[in-house]
């Protein structure tokens, strides 16, 4: 699925081998530092610092990048509108519009963070099979509840999926062809809303199972991580590389 | 008369029975009682509520009127109904909605942690079961990765872990292919559960049926199977008719 798509088959890293605790305490440290971070050099350090984890982790360039535009649409937003929307001294004029020099390194700032945090995740993250990351959060204290949603998900967004493209391809063999009219969204709103209540009569059918098999509202994961001397040395290596953009920032300032 | 037989009490006993659902009638006034032993199929057309009067056995439908008694204990209540279902288990059509954990091994646990074992007892019955259906290579197993057989077997393990001592069975051959199909119905017939058994699949009758229901109009009227012989179609790679060598492949 995800996992595999991303990584090359042949090449199992360390990042895919650790204990998931290691991944999961790597992406905060990356996160936090890139929050902290507010001058370019640094930023463009960290963005540096996401690209070697992916060469660390032998992510797949081509499947990296597809990940990545989906992203830079949301940033293009961002890009686009940050300038005009930020007080200060006037960049240049647009419709009647300023744009702001303030508003503008706003936008770089939060484009460099923001990509060298998704690369980072890619790297660190989305490497790892969905379960073993919930154990490892489990085993990191993270709240039950929010485990066992996790959990669910990641069980169910598949069989989900397989139902939209079950749906999708009905339409398709009816000749179905989007297009931007009144047909087209009529008929997305009859998909999503069938594809809405499929989800919840199987859901009524998932509980109706566990009820079945005397489900009282206790729901039990087993662990069975095993955290090892190189996971140490592994976290303690990621958290310093993590940090040198920190240190970095305090030295030009 | 056999003194054994009489004595034996009903496993479940189903009184008057009906459903429905706003202003139709699903089924009315229905009867029949499971006896130790019994596999009972329940025929029907689709849509004749086989699988409603299923979920209504073991309370998953709480809008009925009549009697259901369950191992001598009349169910009214959520909480009747829970003592039932430890010893009534559900097959369901879509593997699917059943397996949720994310391992096969913590899924086939679930149950009888439930029960009350402790976590290894549940796991060491967990693995016990799985190897009975001769599934233990896939303990580790992530669930969503299986394939449609796959998890139908391990749907069952999930349900024979609790020890049932009734099964029902909603359309356990749906979905599966000849050879899924054969290994599911001959762990099935190995099974010395009590069962009601919904299927459209002649052959799933044919081999685990002791008697059988019809589900009709909203009535439910015995039924009698009766065999003819029939001619049935076959299909077999072409290479391996020109060789002479397909016989080998009907069973």
């Amino acid at each position: 699925m995800l996992a595999s798509q991303l990584q090359a088959q042949h090449h199992l890293s360390r990042f895919s081998l650790s204990d998931p605790r290691v991944n999961i305490l790597a992406a905060g440290i990356f996160a936090l530092v890139a929050v902290l971070l507010t001058q370019w050099p640094a930023l463009m350090l960290l963005l540096g610092l996401a690209l070697l984890f992916n060469v660390m982790a032998g992510t797949r360039w081509r499947s990296v990048i597809k990940r990545l535009l989906a992203f830079e649409t949301f940033m293009l937003l961002l890009v686009l509108m940050l300038p005009f929307s930020m007080p200060g001294e006037t960049w240049f004029r647009l419709f009647g519009l300023s744009a702001t020099i303030e508003g503008a390194s706003q936008a770089l700032t939060i484009l460099l963070r923001a990509n060298a945090v998704v690369l980072a995740l890619l790297a660190l993250l989305a490497i790892r099979e969905p379960v073993s990351l919930g154990y490892g959060a489990a085993a990191l204290g993270f709240p039950a509840k929010l485990i066992h949603l996790f959990m669910m998900t990641v069980r169910y967004i598949q069989v989900l999926g397989d139902e939209f493209q079950r749906l999708r391809n009905a339409m398709k063999a009816r000749a179905f062809e989007p297009a931007s009219n009144w047909h087209t969204w009529r008929s997305y709103g009859w998909l999503m809303g069938m594809l809405l209540v499929r989800s919840m009569e199987r859901a009524q059918r998932i509980v109706d199972a566990m009820r079945c098999r005397g489900f009282d509202g206790s729901l039990y994961l087993r662990s069975q991580l095993l955290w090892r001397k190189s996971d140490s040395l592994l976290l303690l290596g990621l958290s310093l590389l993590a940090l040198v953009p920190l240190v970095w920032q305090q030295f030009l300032e | 008369m056999n003194p054994s037989i009489s004595i034996k009490a009903p496993l479940l006993s189903v009184t008057e029975l009906s459903v429905s659902y706003t202003h139709r009638s699903v089924f009315n006034g229905v009867s029949f009682d499971l006896y130790p032993q019994e596999r009972l199929a329940l025929v029907g057309a689709n849509g004749a509520g086989k699988s409603t009067l299923l979920r209504t056995l073991i309370g998953l439908n709480n809008q009925f009127q009549g009697q259901i008694v369950g191992f001598g204990q009349r169910c009214r209540q959520e909480r009747e109904f829970q003592q039932l279902r430890k010893k009534v288990g559900f097959l369901f059509q879509d593997s699917d909605d059943q397996l949720f954990c994310p391992t096969v091994l913590e899924d086939v646990a679930f149950g009888p942690l439930n029960l009350g074992l402790s976590a290894d007892a549940a796991q060491r019955k967990a693995l016990q079961v799985l190897a009975s259906l001769g599934m233990i290579e896939f303990a580790d197993r992530i669930t969503y990765r299986l394939s449609g057989g796959e998890k139908r077997m391990i749907a069952l393990a999930t349900v024979l872990a609790m020890e049932p001592e009734v099964l029902l069975l909603d359309e356990p051959t749906n979905g599966l292919d000849e050879s899924a199909q054969q290994r599911l119905l001959a762990h099935l017939d190995g099974l010395s559960q009590a069962m009601i058994v919904v299927s459209h699949d002649r052959s799933v009758l044919e081999r685990l049926a002791t008697r059988a229901v019809l589900l009709e109009g909203g009535q439910l009227t015995k039924a009698v199977m009766h065999r003819h012989p029939h001619e049935h179609l076959h299909v077999h790679a072409e290479d391996r008719i020109a060789a002479g060598i397909h016989e080998q492949e009907h069973r």
